[in-house]
């Protein structure tokens, strides 16, 4: 146990004994599913049913079903992709990093922001799969398999090959990350559990697991192992993500400041979300003891931070256009400020670097509606920013005489609906079904301050 | 069966009851089997092994399996009795010749295993000399049009051609008995056989008239030129010899008389090299912005009530050069015409004016302006008049005068369709209930034909024998390439069985050639060879009524025969007005559409109009400062509906804002509004005809008066295929003048620099690649945005030879069009402009650039490494090559193209119902046989783009390989170079050094690599360096330094 200073305050409120903390959490999970969750599922299923209309005709008819054209090959697809897959880096984010950093506060958000990245990721995946042309081949043809077709191989010069090793990669092993956590926690449930189905589901969920030390051991050299693996890939996939424009000769995705750049605008979004979804967990499970005051303002400050990162490399890019001397570059900035999108650009400005500076006011920071509204809009913004450096620098690159506008149609709202609806579904069946909290780990910290037990 | 005493064997085993069978002879499988030995043998010998078992299963499984996987089935039918020539997979080609009206073409069609699926130009032709145009190359599409009549009618019912013959025949006997009078109504006739027909029916039946009317009139250069030389023709032009051309309204490169001719004339005369920098200067007074006039280097913007008065000024100002008295008719203000004058006179005997109006009066004075410049004789030659304009309005009025009070008892419609492309068509169609035989042997049940009571379809041209003669003493054959496909019969044949000639139509045109034309000739003995040697060339001169122009050199250069005038100033002083401020419709004919006859071909309807870029629909362009004063906008394919009154009658049209078009002026086009074509072109567009009118006596194309323009605030879009119309400033286009040109080779050349540590360099000299070695042939492309006159012949040519697919409206609006070769088309900006903003307007009467743009092949290309499955990637000879089958749409691809010449299938564009109506080369079995068996249709979700036609490139590789050669330069040609009819294109191996490429460039071999010698050659995008293997020759505008402020 590490020396705790005296001054710290404590990290879970209300004076929680360790049989609170099991109460708290598995009353959620043992309970029978509450009228609010029903009508949420509902709804989340709603999406996921238009999504699937959607994405059948898409699928059947073909990719003409969106608004895109010989000039603007990726719109919404890709946006929503590198969306998502920003959402994804802060689950693994909060229980890597900050693992190794030993912050003990991450450990009551972890659980949630982890699921929230497996989701998040599974969500990422889809848009690659289905923006496909001919998604019964790519799915297989795109992974370096030996084959009947001789010596046909993958191209290794292809970022886009990157990112299904990147992507795959950084799925699994938040997936075993995130599993090996819930594990105690499944053999709590278990063991608490009443009917015989549970026990039988819990029980095979918690892989037998016994709390004696040396499992405790294992459990938590894995779990550092893990966080050492999971660290580099925080860094790694959105570098790799961004190396998809990056690679490439259009003006406004040619930039090498591009794999920082996503990376802090990949942390910024992926908090965003967490808030948002651990705002509305707080409040409906009545967690205020766990999720306190005190990790909304510090993740507000990331988030701040963060936000200010992505700011600075905007006005790294219209600097750097200006000052590369290159007419196509210097016009795709100017284009994407002053052109036919510059709703979009100043959406995006307004919503990533102006609103997160907010944060620097400690009412506003710390203020639960202000919190929850900002990051929604942070949300928004960073969707915006994927639409930006997509679309307004594909729709008019070199030849004036092949630019063009983007409108989007229901298919594609209905196709990014349909990620909406799979990624609530499976966070509320997550939320009901599993412990959003690491019992386990949230236990260790309840006599972190300095305060006598009452 | 008891008494049948015959026992059989299995065997010979069996018959000699060999104990060894006896003993397996209750055995169902002989003893060899494994099963069975493997169970005899071992030490555990257990009936069948648990591997046998497995084995078994396992092939069952797989064999059970793939009997599943039942393959469609396709039915491919050897032939039983080979046709000689026709080899599978082997091309034939035919000389032909393209008739439509008085258009003509010569061609050469290919047929595959008897199918013609392309049409190339006839390089043996000295009118068209190998040129095509989009017309002529799409015309194979609409052999295959499954509207076309598939048999006779009588009265709307399907008939016989027996019951038609005896119709027709007891009809006009009954009518010819009584005085009747028949009709012929038919377009320009080239064929002169055709005309001997027609005469042996005049000569059958009494008080026949044979009416010939054009779909756009040159009647009134006919008139002029009875009037000037008493000779009622059109003559021939030769614009190769002309060193300044002045066109009034006369879109020659585009549709005027004989396009292709025109535009091979003009092209030579559009080439420019350091030794030799020379070039004709153009000027143009119109005032819609046609594709001759884009082309121009001088362009004036002139309504067309001025038109006559600026020829007339023209004529003045040459007067007083020539010293010769003017007229009182004049203008002032026209822009750039003095300086035309000028330049003109300077160039006397190599100039020529011509002017695109159908006022005798306006011809007659540009006959005195040819006459004062002594251009007869050198650029004009009025002793080889041309066949293409024959039509005359005066004999079709008179027509249709007596069809309506009943003068016309029997009118057969010779394969033209008045009641659509006549301006009177509606007067006919209520008129010809009266007559009391009406007949059509159009191929379609178009308007006319389908208020005939007998239609007797005629053959397409690709399935006719036919003869043509453009021009005085050059005649061309045409030849069937395919057995009729349906029960038609050809026109000229019904005609002579209705006349009471049962003669083969056939064997009517070899006798109708032995005794005119092979009489005449002397290099051919004997008939048969004669006319196989024609057959197989396509074409034949008759030397002497050729060579009479030289010999006969009458009405040469000489300025004292100008005929007498002062009438036709008159006139044009009476029609035309310096100072009209009404608004003024001037209607023209579009590149591709034409005069509407082959509207139903969706090829066309998807071109892109050179100019404005817009597909399948027709619209009324008017001047940017119109637009402002009606307050339409346009944005991308938004455009608004206007309500244009013509006469008293009011239509909602769109509006496409035309920089270029003259100030309160509007331009709409013919061709459009079909209501009988088929169901690619019914109800496209506004029809224009009925606004047609008459002035001094025939068909005028313009509207000076009663023409109101209002906005209506209703939006509607337009399907374009650019929508943004300017340079931007930037260097993808690199052009000069031509005073700089002389002094400077370079001039307008841009060389980028890449600042290294070592200072500025060359970006092709900074580079991480290795670069590709090379070693037999490297394929590449020449483009000369000098010749280029944007007809987009070749966007059809190669939308013939790679089977790329027609969209429709809906998807060219989505941006989705599939043209592997488009021409992109820049306006210049207002002069002065700088910011950006200012740059996206275009001038008011802006420069016009044409660039050919299709894949670059580039040797760095940036598609290639981006794709994850390496479905694009080089060849060994430079290609860069799209393997279809292993693509999965990822459209990484095309956005790293910064070229943007990739093109996606968003959809199934084959068999499949929502493309039925507009792709019908791959949605019908009639139509898919259009389709090249060389060239894969791609499926959906798949990217595809120009393959410098690799089909070509490995057949001709073939032919040689077999021949144990090399492929000779000139042998393997692109489509779309093949069909360019101003050679802007040029295909070929830049490996050999003494290829046409290699000569174009200059290239170098050095150790460092290939320098390019050319000074005007450029690649696109060179800063970033992906080094294509197509290079643009910089655009040479004739114009003096000075008027780059003006």
């Amino acid at each position: 146990m590490q020396v705790t200073s005296s001054v710290r305050k404590p990290l879970v409120t209300g004076g929680k004994t360790t049989h609170d903390v099991t109460e708290d959490i598995c009353r959620q999970v043992e309970g029978k599913p509450t009228k609010t969750w029903m009508l949420a599922m509902a709804i989340s299923l709603g999406f996921l049913a238009v999504g699937c209309y959607t994405l059948f005709y898409t699928l059947w008819d073909g990719i003409g079903m969106w608004g895109l054209n010989k000039t603007i090959g990726w719109a919404w697809d890709i946006t929503n992709f590198v969306w998502w897959v920003g959402i994804g880096h802060a689950g693994t984010l909060i229980s890597a990093i900050l693992l190794l950093f030993r912050q003990k506060w991450r450990m009551s958000i972890n659980r949630a922001a982890e699921a929230m990245t497996i989701f998040a990721v599974i969500c990422a995946a889809c848009f690659p799969m289905i923006h496909m042309g001919r998604l019964w081949l790519g799915f297989y043809w795109a992974l370096p398999l030996p084959n009947t077709f001789g010596s046909l191989w993958v191209n290794f010069n292809s970022p886009l090959l990157w990112d299904v090793f990147a992507i795959s990669t950084y799925f699994s092993v938040s997936l075993v990350f995130w599993y090996i956590g819930l594990i105690p926690d499944f053999a709590t449930i278990r063991d608490r559990a009443t009917n015989k189905i549970s026990k039988a589901v819990y029980s095979a969920l918690s892989f037998g697991w016994d709390g004696a030390a040396k499992t405790w051991a294992r459990y938590e050299s894995v779990a550092l192992i893990l966080a050492g693996l999971a660290t580099p890939l925080v860094l790694s996939v959105h570098t790799i993500v961004s190396f998809d424009f990056a690679t490439s000769v259009i003006p406004g995705w040619h930039t090498t400041i591009f794999p920082p750049y996503f990376v802090a605008g990949a942390i910024f979004s992926g908090f965003a979300m967490v808030l948002t979804l651990l705002l509305i967990t707080r409040k409906v499970y009545k967690l205020e003891d766990y999720i306190t005051i005190n990790h909304i303002e510090l993740m507000n400050i990331i988030v701040m931070v963060t936000g200010s990162i992505v700011g600075v490399a905007y006005i790294t890019e219209l600097f750097i256009a200006w000052y590369s001397g290159v007419e196509y570059e210097q016009y795709a900035f100017l284009n994407r400020a002053t052109g036919p999108y510059a709703w979009a650009y100043w959406s995006m400005m307004t919503c990533n670097v102006i609103s997160p500076q907010l944060f620097w006011f400690k009412k506003i920071r710390t203020s639960l509606v202000a919190t929850f509204v900002l990051s929604i809009v942070v949300n928004i913004g960073m969707w915006f920013e994927r639409f930006v450096i997509i679309v307004t620098s594909l729709h008019r690159d070199y030849l004036p005489s092949s630019w063009a506008m983007f409108t989007p149609t229901f298919y594609d709202v209905g196709d990014y609906l349909l990620t909406f609806g799979l990624f609530f579904t499976c966070f509320f069946l997550f939320a009901k079904f599993f412990p959003v909290i690491n019992m386990a780990e949230v236990k260790s910290i309840i006599k972190s301050d300095s305060l006598k037990e009452k | 069966m008891k008494d049948n005493k015959k026992q059989y064997w299995k065997g010979l085993e069996e018959l000699k009851n060999d104990p060894e069978f006896v003993k397996y002879a209750d055995k169902e499988f002989p003893e060899y089997l494994p099963i069975n030995n493997r169970s005899t043998e071992g030490d555990e010998a257990v009936g069948s092994s648990r591997r046998d078992f497995l084995k078994l299963m396992g092939f069952g499984v797989a064999a059970a399996s793939l009997a599943a996987c039942e393959a469609p089935i396709r039915k491919a039918i050897p032939y039983l009795n080979k046709p000689v020539d026709v080899d599978p997979g082997v091309a034939n080609y035919y000389a032909s010749a393209y008739v439509q009206g008085g258009d003509y073409c010569s061609v050469v069609v290919k047929t595959r295993e008897g199918r013609p699926i392309k049409i190339e130009g006839n390089k043996l032709s000295k009118i068209s000399q190998g040129g095509v145009s989009a017309q002529v190359e799409a015309s194979v599409l609409s052999l295959y049009d499954d509207e076309r009549l598939k048999h006779p009618y009588i009265n709307g019912e399907k008939a016989t051609w027996q019951d038609v013959d005896k119709e027709v025949i007891g009809k006009l006997n009954s009518v010819s008995g009584t005085g009747g009078k028949i009709s012929i109504v038919s377009n320009t006739v080239l064929s002169p056989s055709t005309k001997a027909v027609v005469e042996e029916f005049k000569a059958k039946f009494s008080n026949v008239e044979h009416v010939i009317y054009d779909t756009y009139s040159a009647l009134g250069i006919r008139k002029a030129n009875e009037a000037t030389f008493g000779k009622a023709i059109v003559p021939s032009y030769d614009f190769s010899k002309a060193q300044v051309i002045a066109s009034f309204g006369a879109d020659f490169l585009g549709t005027w008389i004989s396009p292709i001719e025109f535009t091979k004339q003009y092209s030579k005369t559009r080439k420019i090299s350091k030794g030799n920098a020379k070039m004709s200067r153009h000027y143009q007074f119109e005032s819609n912005l046609s594709l001759t006039g884009a082309n121009a280097d001088y362009r004036s913007p002139t309504k067309p009530s001025q038109e006559g008065l600026a020829v007339a000024q023209l004529y003045n100002l040459i007067a007083a050069k020539a010293g010769v008295s003017g007229s009182a008719v004049k203008i002032d203000g026209v822009q750039h015409l003095e300086k035309a004058a000028n330049d003109l006179w300077a160039s006397r005997g190599k100039s020529l004016v011509v002017s695109g109006s159908n006022d005798s009066a306006v011809q007659a004075v540009v006959n005195g302006i040819n006459q004062l410049l002594g251009n007869y004789g050198s650029t004009i030659d009025i002793d080889l008049p041309v066949n293409y304009r024959q039509g005359d309005d005066t004999q079709m009025n008179t027509f249709v005068e007596s069809l309506k009070q009943g003068g016309v008892a029997a009118v057969i419609f010779l394969g033209s369709n008045p009641v659509y492309n006549h301006p009177k068509g509606g007067e006919i169609a209520s008129a010809l209930e009266k007559a009391k035989l009406k007949l059509s042997t159009a191929s379609t049940m178009d308007e006319t034909a389908a208020l005939c009571d007998i239609v007797a379809p005629d053959h397409h041209y690709l399935e006719s024998w036919n003869d043509a003669s453009p021009r005085s003493g050059t005649y061309s054959l045409v030849q069937p390439v395919i057995r009729p496909l349906f029960d038609t019969r050809q026109a000229q044949e019904s005609l002579l069985i209705w006349a009471g000639n049962n003669t083969e139509y056939y064997e009517y045109l070899r006798n109708y050639w032995n005794t005119n034309f092979y009489a005449n000739q002397s290099s051919q003995i004997g008939f048969q060879s004669f006319w196989d040697k024609t057959l197989h060339d396509g074409i034949y001169e008759h030397k002497a009524s050729v060579d009479t122009t030289d010999a006969d050199d009458t009405v040469s250069s000489s300025d004292e025969t100008v005929a007498d005038i002062s009438q036709a100033f008159a006139q044009i002083q009476k029609n035309y007005k310096a100072d009209n401020t009404g608004i003024e419709l001037a209607l023209y004919q579009k590149v591709a559409i034409g005069d509407g006859s082959q509207a139903n071909n969706p090829w066309l309807q998807e071109m892109p109009d050179p100019v404005t870029k817009a597909t399948w629909d027709n619209y009324l362009t008017i001047s940017q400062a119109m637009a402002a004063e009606l307050g339409v906008a346009q944005k991308e394919g938004d455009t608004n509906l206007v309500n244009l009154t013509v006469g008293g009658q009011s239509y909602e049209v769109p509006v496409v804002i035309q920089p270029g078009q003259a100030k309160g002026t509007v331009g709409l086009a013919l061709g459009y509004g079909r209501k009988n074509a088929g169901k690619v072109a019914n109800e496209i567009g506004l029809d224009a005809y009925p606004f047609v009118t008459t002035l001094n006596g025939s068909i005028s194309y313009n509207m000076s008066e009663g023409v109101t323009v209002e906005a209506t605030g209703k939006s509607y879009q337009v399907a374009r295929t650019q929508t943004h119309q300017t340079i931007m400033g930037r260097t993808i286009l690199q052009e000069a003048y031509l005073p700089e040109y002389e002094k400077n080779p370079s001039a307008g050349r841009s060389f980028p620099k890449i600042a290294t540590s070592t200072g500025k360099k060359s970006p092709y000299d900074v580079t991480l690649w290795k670069g590709h070695k090379y070693e037999n042939h490297h394929w590449g492309l020449v483009v000369d945005l000098n010749s280029c006159t944007g007809c987009s012949a070749c966007t059809i040519s190669c939308q013939a030879e790679n089977n790329v697919p027609v969209v429709g409206k809906e998807e060219v609006l989505n941006r989705r069009e599939m043209h592997w070769i488009r021409i992109d088309r820049y306006y210049s900006s207002p002069e002065g402009a700088s910011e950006y903003k200012d740059l996206e307007k275009a001038a008011d009467n802006p420069e016009v650039t044409f660039q050919p743009m299709m894949c670059q092949h580039c040797n760095n290309a940036p598609c290639e490494t981006v794709c994850p499955v390496a479905a694009t990637t080089h060849s060994s000879e430079g290609l860069n090559q799209m393997t279809y089958n292993r693509c999965i749409g990822t459209r990484y691809c095309a956005n790293n193209c910064p070229y943007k010449v990739r093109r996606f299938n968003w959809f199934k564009y084959h068999d499949n119902r929502q493309f039925a109506d507009v792709n019908t080369s791959m949605n019908n079995n009639l139509g898919k046989m259009v389709l090249n068996p060389d060239v894969t249709v791609r499926s959906r979700g798949v990217m595809e783009k120009c393959s410098f036609c690799v089909q070509r490139i490995q057949a001709g590789k073939l032919e040689a390989k077999k021949e144990g050669r090399r492929p000779q330069d000139g042998e393997i040609d692109v489509a779309c170079a093949s069909s360019c009819p101003a050679d802007a294109l040029v295909f070929g191996d830049m490996n050999d050094p003494k290829s046409k490429i290699s000569q174009m460039l200059k290239l170098d071999k050095t150790e460092n690599g290939v320098k390019v010698g050319e000074e005007r050659a450029y690649h696109v995008l060179e800063e970033i360096s992906v080094k294509p293997n197509v290079s643009y020759l910089t655009k040479i505008r004739n114009k003096d330094v000075a008027d780059k402020e003006a």
